[in-house]
């Protein structure tokens, strides 16, 4: 049996029905607003819409902690930079040698975490609700991309699962050969590096021979039907007017609050 | 007839295949892959096409699929036409099967999976769907359309490819070995769809196959093709009805590694077999012992010994899942087992798809750590390097255990033959004495500068457990080694093994080759599905279960 990374159940959220190129673009309107201004009020609305949301992509917070951590940790580490380095102005809230914090450059870091975490949330909810078959046909049968490579690239997504328990059982195949029995870590090094050759390798002709069947089937012989059909509806139109909102809502916040900070200007 | 059958008679063409003076040369290489190749099939004939490795069957069928590839250094000559035309021009009409099962699924859903020949040859939306159901019932697949295609067997994604094909309605099937990977079940599964969908359709079919027998019964005509290399002709040898060619040509097909029907080939015997009688004694005398509890008398040449031992593949990553499910234990694959694993003695592990065979043999053989239980080297396997093989280092391990996997290149670590074959040794600081004595016992000397991956199968296989040997380990682990194998390898492999557990070395396979475990002798320890184990014949001489 093998680890299928897109064969999981198919998700029953809300955001699962919507077109994929819809929430795209709903995506894509909330990172570019928050990438005009560093601003703390911006950051937190969106930041609070986003989360809202969560629920609609079948998110709970748990799993958002559990797999997005790492975003987390960015975001943290990226604000105390920031409030380390940012210009040192009103108060002085902690002065200790060569840490220095204010108001103002705290109130800088904590702009730019929110910032780091609100622009990437919206990625993770899109990947969250989106069936990687749905978008390769939306992005095929709506933005007219070249179906070869769409479908070309769905099916080397199958195999990427399929890498990582040939990894293993590569790993276990060279230790019977004695491989990887230099110590240290040049020895380690030397071992890995040889077994991510073998699994190049073995990636290559399994899409090699993925490729005939493809071929055999008489994929990219002539213009092709599809069989599911990806269209826009009603739910489409919400997730835009959505997305519309949010931005309203955070380009107001911020302009209303006074804190609206363009990067550019 | 159902209304299917009616609907799919009435779309489906059988084509006609006309090859004259054909002949191909892949880019790259010398020697012609076919030459002059004179063949006729007839609308819905049933060919079944025999020849020595190196006969260029794969590369016919590719041909005939449309998908040999617009190389510009290959070669073509003579003409190759299906229904009168180019094949080439008319990819999608032909169906082909090949042999990696894994090679044959390209979406993630079956739905999506059985569709995808239909959308290319723009088959309007309603009838894909129409045909996608029916396909799926006559292959015998009954699950919902987002069932993930991950999860199915071997022999259950050879029958979603045949699905696929049979979605796209062609007038000419190809098979290119669809059962070589497969377990006995799913051999006969996979043939007993294709014969559904050649009955409800009437198609054209071409199979390559090495065991015979698989097909025999079920085709027309046999045509066999001689090797078209080293300038010593090709094109068909021998060609005619099934009984006809296979009782003319039975010598020279089994000369080339050919399963004919009824055929075993000859193989060195056992040395304890010829000697029945000491080994029912020996035998009795361990069941005798058994019951009063003294054993422990014969432990001496006992070199594992599992207890109560659970096995899981996750038990590389300390028995702990990854990703959400990383709080919950790893599932044992297969527990409560009680074995051991004498010198000497063979041990065939046996059971259905799924059981956990295979994770038994690499937990045996040190490669993945005991889930639960313990497994337990004796010192006269040991010698001193510590009583758990999963802790050995990869010098200790290879010296002492050898495990053979499934698939040969995994095993490859080097680019020429003779360096496979010495790495062995010159970890061990040994001298490559053994080597030259395996090339020559395994008949790989002429290829000693080859590069691995490009030899045949059965090259490939005696390689991959030539490699292990040179390092002269107490006990051998062979996962399915006879698996697609022609006979020829076969009979090597059994000679081999045969003379070494006559020598004192121990063999554990797990196979489902039920001649191979007989010549082997030994114990045979049997795996159910829901992970129990039973155990045959548990009094031999070689007894390796308690």
């Amino acid at each position: 049996m093998s680890v299928d990374v897109m064969a999981g159940p198919r998700s029953t959220a809300v955001l699962a029905r919507a077109n994929p190129l819809a929430k795209l673009a709903a995506a894509l309107m909330l990172t570019i607003v928050l990438l005009l201004s560093v601003d703390w009020a911006s950051a937190t609305v969106a930041l609070v819409c986003e989360l809202a949301v969560l629920p609609l992509a079948g998110l709970s917070a748990r799993t958002l902690l559990l797999r997005g951590w790492p975003i987390l940790a960015a975001a943290l580490v990226g604000g105390y930079g920031s409030a380390l380095l940012a210009p040192k102005t009103g108060a002085v809230l902690l002065d200790w040698g060569p840490l220095l914090f204010t108001e103002g450059s705290l109130q800088s870091g904590l702009a730019i975490m929110l910032r780091g975490i609100a622009i990437a949330l919206p990625g993770v909810i899109v990947l969250a609700s989106t069936d990687p078959t749905d978008l390769a046909d939306a992005l095929a049968q709506k933005m007219k991309l070249p179906h070869r490579f769409v479908l070309g690239a769905l099916a080397a997504l199958r195999l990427v699962g399929l890498l990582v328990e040939e990894w293993q059982t590569l790993g276990m195949a060279r230790r019977a050969r004695g491989v990887g029995s230099g110590s240290g870590f040049a020895g380690r090094f030397k071992a890995s590096l040889g077994q991510a050759l073998a699994l190049l390798v073995q990636a290559i002709r399994r899409a090699s021979r993925l490729a005939v069947s493809m071929e055999a089937k008489g994929f990219g012989a002539g213009p092709r039907s599809w069989a599911r059909e990806s269209r826009f509806g009603p739910l489409d139109a919400q997730v835009v007017a959505a997305a519309v909102l949010m931005v309203a809502a955070v380009v107001g916040a911020a302009v209303g609050l006074g804190t609206w900070n363009p990067v550019f200007g | 007839m159902s209304p299917y059958d009616a609907d799919t008679r009435e779309h489906t063409r059988p084509a006609a295949v006309c090859a004259r003076g054909w002949g191909w040369r892949h880019s790259g290489r010398a020697a012609q892959a076919v030459r002059d190749l004179e063949l006729d099939i007839a609308p819905g004939e049933r060919v079944l096409l025999l020849g020595p490795s190196g006969a260029g069957k794969s590369t016919l069928l590719h041909a005939l699929a449309g998908v040999l590839g617009a190389d510009q250094d290959a070669a073509e000559s003579g003409s190759l036409t299906v229904d009168g035309e180019n094949p080439a021009v008319r990819r999608g009409s032909a169906g082909l099967m090949q042999q990696d099962p894994e090679a044959q699924v390209v979406l993630s859903r079956i739905g999506d999976d059985v569709a995808f020949g239909a959308e290319n040859l723009a088959v309007p939306r309603d009838e894909i769907w129409r045909r996608v159901g029916n396909a799926l019932d006559a292959v015998g697949l009954d699950f919902p359309l987002d069932h993930p295609t991950s999860s199915l067997s071997g022999g259950q994604k050879q029958r979603l490819g045949l699905a696929g094909i049979l979605a796209m309605q062609p007038g000419l099937l190809l098979l290119d070995e669809p059962t070589a990977n497969l377990d006995p079940a799913g051999v006969l599964e996979v043939r007993d769809a294709v014969l559904r969908m050649l009955e409800s359709t009437g198609a054209t079919m071409v199979v390559v196959e090495h065991r015979v027998a698989v097909w025999v019964d079920v085709v027309d005509r046999i045509v066999v093709l001689a090797p078209g290399d080293r300038g010593q002709g090709g094109g068909v040898l021998i060609d005619g009805p099934p009984r006809h060619v296979l009782t003319q040509a039975r010598r020279m097909l089994t000369g080339a590694g050919i399963w004919v029907p009824g055929y075993i080939p000859v193989t060195r015997p056992r040395r304890g077999a010829l000697d029945g009688q000491i080994a029912g004694q020996i035998g009795g005398q361990i069941a005798g012992q058994a019951q009063t509890g003294a054993d422990v008398l014969l432990d001496a040449d006992v070199l594992l010994d599992a207890d109560q031992l659970a096995v899981s593949r996750q038990a590389a990553n300390g028995g702990k899942r990854r990703g959400a499910a990383r709080r919950l234990p790893a599932a044992a694959v297969a527990s409560g087992i009680d074995l051991r694993v004498r010198a000497g003695a063979a041990l065939s592990i046996t059971g259905p798809n799924g059981a956990g065979k295979s994770t038994l043999a690499l937990t045996l053989g040190g490669l993945l750590p005991p889930l639960d239980g313990r497994l337990r080297a004796a010192d006269a396997l040991s010698r001193g390097a510590g009583n758990e093989p999963h802790r050995w280092s990869g010098g200790d391990l290879i010296q002492r255990i050898g495990t053979v996997f499934q698939e040969p290149e995994h095993q490859f670590v080097t680019g020429r033959v003779l360096d496979e074959l010495n790495f062995g040794p010159k970890l061990l600081g040994r001298g490559s004495e053994r080597v030259d004595e395996l090339l020559e016992r395994l008949r790989l000397t002429h290829l000693a500068e080859a590069n691995p991956y490009t030899l045949s199968g059965g090259e490939k296989r005696r390689l991959s457990v030539a490699t292990v040997l040179a390092a002269n380990p107490s006990l051998l682990v062979l996962d399915e080694p006879t698996f697609g194998q022609d006979a020829n390898t076969w009979a090597d492999l059994v000679d081999l093994l045969t003379e070494l557990l006559d020598a004192g070395t121990s063999v554990i396979s797990v196979t489902h080759d039920q001649e191979f475990t007989q010549l082997l002798g030994g114990t045979q320890f049997q795996l159910t599905a829901a992970g129990r184990r039973t155990v045959e014949n548990p009094t031999t001489a070689c007894g390796g279960v308690r």
